[in-house]
């Protein structure tokens, strides 16, 4: 971390950059915030550590109209992001410095607390540095601990790789966390039959209480207006009705990112009711696979995306139903 | 004070809904809300926090006011129904009551919301103590003692591991004491006295129990809402109404139509001022950035409301936004920004 | 609409024709006098592909029992590629209802031309027999829209 610092006090002291995004440390030592640094002596306040899991590449979008460069610290997934974020010109290439940070899977407080660890007063342990395989919970019940990798966010256990897809250079280690299927959640579903489908969305949609917490941190969901927002779409934003509206929010959303999102996970991550919104939109992104081809978005900024090209031998819809 | 054993709770719950509705934290898909019992529901009071907190039960989140239905060339007009029946709402936590508390200043005060007001006629309050306040808890800071829920409770009850102690407050908290006599027997207070004095010592350990809330209130206005910090802030805020939507306080809320094809649905739903159409006008907005937005949040809960309400603040240190904010932020951290600021 | 039980159902389906090739198939299959059920409601687009997913949402959120969409064959686009990006779409639509438990006789995707008339009246009569017997649309509609 100290590395990080060190070399962001000198991008910034040598005019290279005007300011820095990174995150700073919480008042707990779980809670980083994501947070722009314009001067050396802010960047004491820098932290990255196990818990630094929010992507910042959405951020970039708010960096890429101030003035001068800005140095951003991402994380191998949050680097598909950009690229995507790239492809659309929401962000300035121009405008960014990226370090690529190396990553040993993120923390997920809400993991540790589910292990019936309460209390919590320090977290030792998830400092990028250390090995990473256990922390050490200080609650003011004693001492607890936790292995590292039962405390990571979902995403992690299905990661796309640790490798960073742009960068202006790459600082610290990574290590692999990817220990389960990425689409065995979306053909567990699949095994479903209608009925057992629509009763688990239904029971996982009806807890949404249409905060739009996974619509503001997407970064696919970069529309100035949301059709959510609009005051001429009767659907409005706001209401929650445990009915279809829900439901309608979150298909017309994952359709808005499907052949854009990045499976960031962003969207499971912030939600508060813990609904797995991700399966959403890894069901787009094994369909895209099926139908067109491997497709990964954000691995480069240039090239076709899957709903915005076409090939004249595309299946027909009735895939759907003729595949049972 | 009474006593009924653990096991027997669901006698108690299948007793209350025989003639009243009832209401407590339910598990669903690995979440635990406050909901509407039934024989086969996962009923949850262990989980020392709900993801919502109690205050759908009597501000929900969206509801109807009127619904005007079109038959050829007429239009009728039918106002929503307003709660009659009595219903119970079981295993509020201190900072809930207190929340209700806070909404009520607001509903109850001039020009009363009909809607409101019926449902609290009709609501009996069952507190629950919490045994194992968590470290995003300091509703002590506010004067509530998790320990012992009082306010407007009608009843305060006591997980005891066997046993629910049971203790009404107030007459309608008597009422329901009375209805459910059959299911009590006698129990002396000395035990609870232990588990408050247990929880006490949890609460004098918890990481924001010390919290200051020096400087904030209604004098505060001029000072803090010009205040550079803001702009600091906001900065991560990314405009979500999560915050505001699982706050026990939060009162603002949107009316709204629905077009149901033959007709229209006029209801409310709560609104966050996060958002940016938020006390949207035909003029425009009054507040235009986010910094402005998020400073708002702030100043209601810490300034604005007490200055208005007799110093009472509007936040009751639930802890449900430090632990669900996405960007981890929090009226702590703005409350720790200026103390720190301060010095 | 009250639904009355004695009543038989009557689905309501919502075809959305494109102006150029399904829209005069449907002219066509008037005026060549090939009956197809009054339960279809035509909505004419410029081009299969600016239905949106959300079109199709919202009919079924609003009360419709089944919802097709009538294109160009591929390659006669009036526009060239409007179709072909219509059919990548609609397939991903129509995977992700299956996928949230939405019987999928319910959407559908047919070419027809103008000079199809024939066709258009067929699948329109089998389609209305298929969502006769799936029944009415409960799973997406919006349960304020029933009263």
């Amino acid at each position: 971390m100290q590395e990080l610092i060190t070399r962001a006090k000198e991008l910034l002291e040598n005019g290279t950059v005007s300011r820095v995004l990174g995150w700073k440390v919480g008042d707990m030592p779980y809670n980083p915030e994501p947070a722009f640094f314009d001067s050396a002596d802010t960047l004491d306040n820098f932290v990255y550590n196990g818990f630094c899991g929010a992507n910042l590449s959405k951020y970039m979008i708010e960096a890429s109209t101030l003035e001068g460069k800005t140095l951003v610290f991402l994380k191998p997934c949050d680097t598909y992001s950009f690229n995507q974020l790239l492809h659309e010109h929401r962000v300035d290439r121009d405008k960014a410095y990226i370090i690529g940070v190396g990553c040993k899977g993120k923390l997920d407080i809400d993991m540790i607390k589910a292990q019936g660890i309460k209390g919590i007063k320090d977290i030792k342990g998830a400092e990028m540095s250390d090995a990473c395989d256990t922390l050490t919970i200080d609650t003011i019940y004693g001492e607890k601990s936790c292995a590292y990798s039962k405390a990571m966010l979902a995403r992690c256990h299905v990661c796309k790789g640790k490798e960073h897809k742009i960068y202006d250079e790459l600082i610290g280690e990574s290590k692999d966390t990817q220990d389960q299927e990425r689409f065995a959640g979306v053909e567990y579903i699949e095994s479903m039959t209608p009925e057992e489908k629509f009763e688990f969305f239904r029971n996982e949609l009806s807890k949404c209480i249409r905060c739009n917490a996974c619509r503001n941190v997407c970064p696919a969901c970069s529309c100035r207006k949301c059709v959510f927002d609009s005051n001429k779409f009767d659907s409005a934003q706001k209401a929650n009705v445990d009915s279809f509206e829900e439901k309608m929010f979150h298909i017309i959303r994952a359709f808005h990112v499907a052949g854009r999102c990045t499976d960031c996970g962003e969207c499971s991550r912030v939600c508060p009711q813990g609904i797995p919104l991700h399966l959403f939109n890894r069901k787009f992104i094994k369909d895209i696979n099926e139908f067109y081809g491997d497709f990964s978005a954000g691995e480069t900024a240039d090239g076709d995306r899957p709903l915005t090209s076409f090939t004249f031998e595309d299946v027909e819809p009735s895939i759907v139903s003729e595949r049972g | 004070m009474y006593k009924i054993a653990k096991e027997n709770l669901s006698a108690l719950f299948r007793k209350i809904s025989e003639t009243m509705g009832l209401y407590l934290p339910i598990s669903s898909a690995g979440q635990t809300n406050f909901g509407a019992w039934a024989e086969d529901a996962d009923v949850d009071l262990t989980t020392l926090k709900t993801v919502k907190s109690a205050k759908d039960t009597f501000f929900p989140q969206s509801e109807n006011l009127y619904t005007c239905t079109t038959e050829d060339k007429k239009i009728t007009v039918t106002p929503e129904k307003l709660q009659e029946e009595d219903f119970v709402v079981f295993g509020m936590k201190g900072c809930d009551v207190q929340g209700i508390e806070v909404l009520d200043r607001v509903f109850l005060s001039e020009p009363v919301d009909s809607f409101y007001a019926a449902r609290r006629n009709h609501g009996t309050i069952v507190a629950l103590a919490c045994n194992e306040p968590e470290n995003s808890c300091f509703c002590n800071v506010f004067g509530i003692d998790c320990a012992d829920p009082k306010g407007i409770a009608d009843v305060a009850t006591w997980d005891m591991g066997d046993f629910l102690y049971w203790n009404p407050i107030t007459e309608k908290g008597e009422k329901l004491t009375a209805y459910l006599s059959d299911l009590f027997e006698g129990a002396d207070d000395t035990a609870v006295d232990e588990l408050k004095n247990s929880i006490h010592n949890i609460v004098d350990k918890l990481p924001y129990s010390d919290l200051s809330l020096e400087g904030w209130g209604g004098d505060a206005l001029d000072e803090k809402f010009n205040s550079p910090i803001w702009e600091e802030l906001y900065k991560p805020c990314l405009a979500c109404g999560t915050c505001t939507f699982v706050c026990p306080t939060c009162q603002c809320y949107d009316i709204k139509d629905y077009n149901t094809g033959n007709g229209v649905q006029r209801y409310r739903c709560w609104d966050s001022c996060m958002y940016s159409d938020f006390t949207m006008m035909a003029h425009g907005n009054n507040r235009t950035s986010q910094m402005q937005r998020y400073r708002q949040r702030f100043m209601h809960k810490l300034v604005y409301y007490p200055a208005n309400n007799d110093g009472v603040f509007s936040c009751v240190g639930c802890g449900r936004c430090v632990d669900k904010c996405p960007s981890s932020l929090n009226i702590v951290k703005v409350i720790k920004a200026f103390s720190k600021e301060a010095k | 609409m009250s639904i009355n039980q004695n009543e038989e159902f009557r689905p309501k389906i919502v075809a959305f024709c494109c102006n150029w090739c399904s829209y005069a198939g449907a002219d066509l299959a008037g005026s060549s006098r090939l009956a197809y059920p009054a339960d279809v409601k035509i909505i004419r687009v410029p081009c299969s592909c600016r239905v949106n997913p959300m079109f199709i949402l919202r009919a079924f959120e609003k009360g419709a029992d089944g919802v097709i969409l009538c294109g160009c064959h591929p390659g006669d686009c009036h526009y060239s590629t409007g179709n072909y990006y219509a059919r990548r779409r609609m397939t991903l639509l129509f995977s992700m209802l299956d996928f949230i438990g939405v019987e999928n006789g319910r959407t559908r995707v047919e070419w027809v031309s103008a000079a199809e008339g024939v066709k258009f009246s067929t699948t329109m009569n089998d389609f209305v027999a298929k969502i006769h017997k799936l029944g009415k649309n409960v799973r997406l509609g919006d349960l304020r829209c029933k009263n």
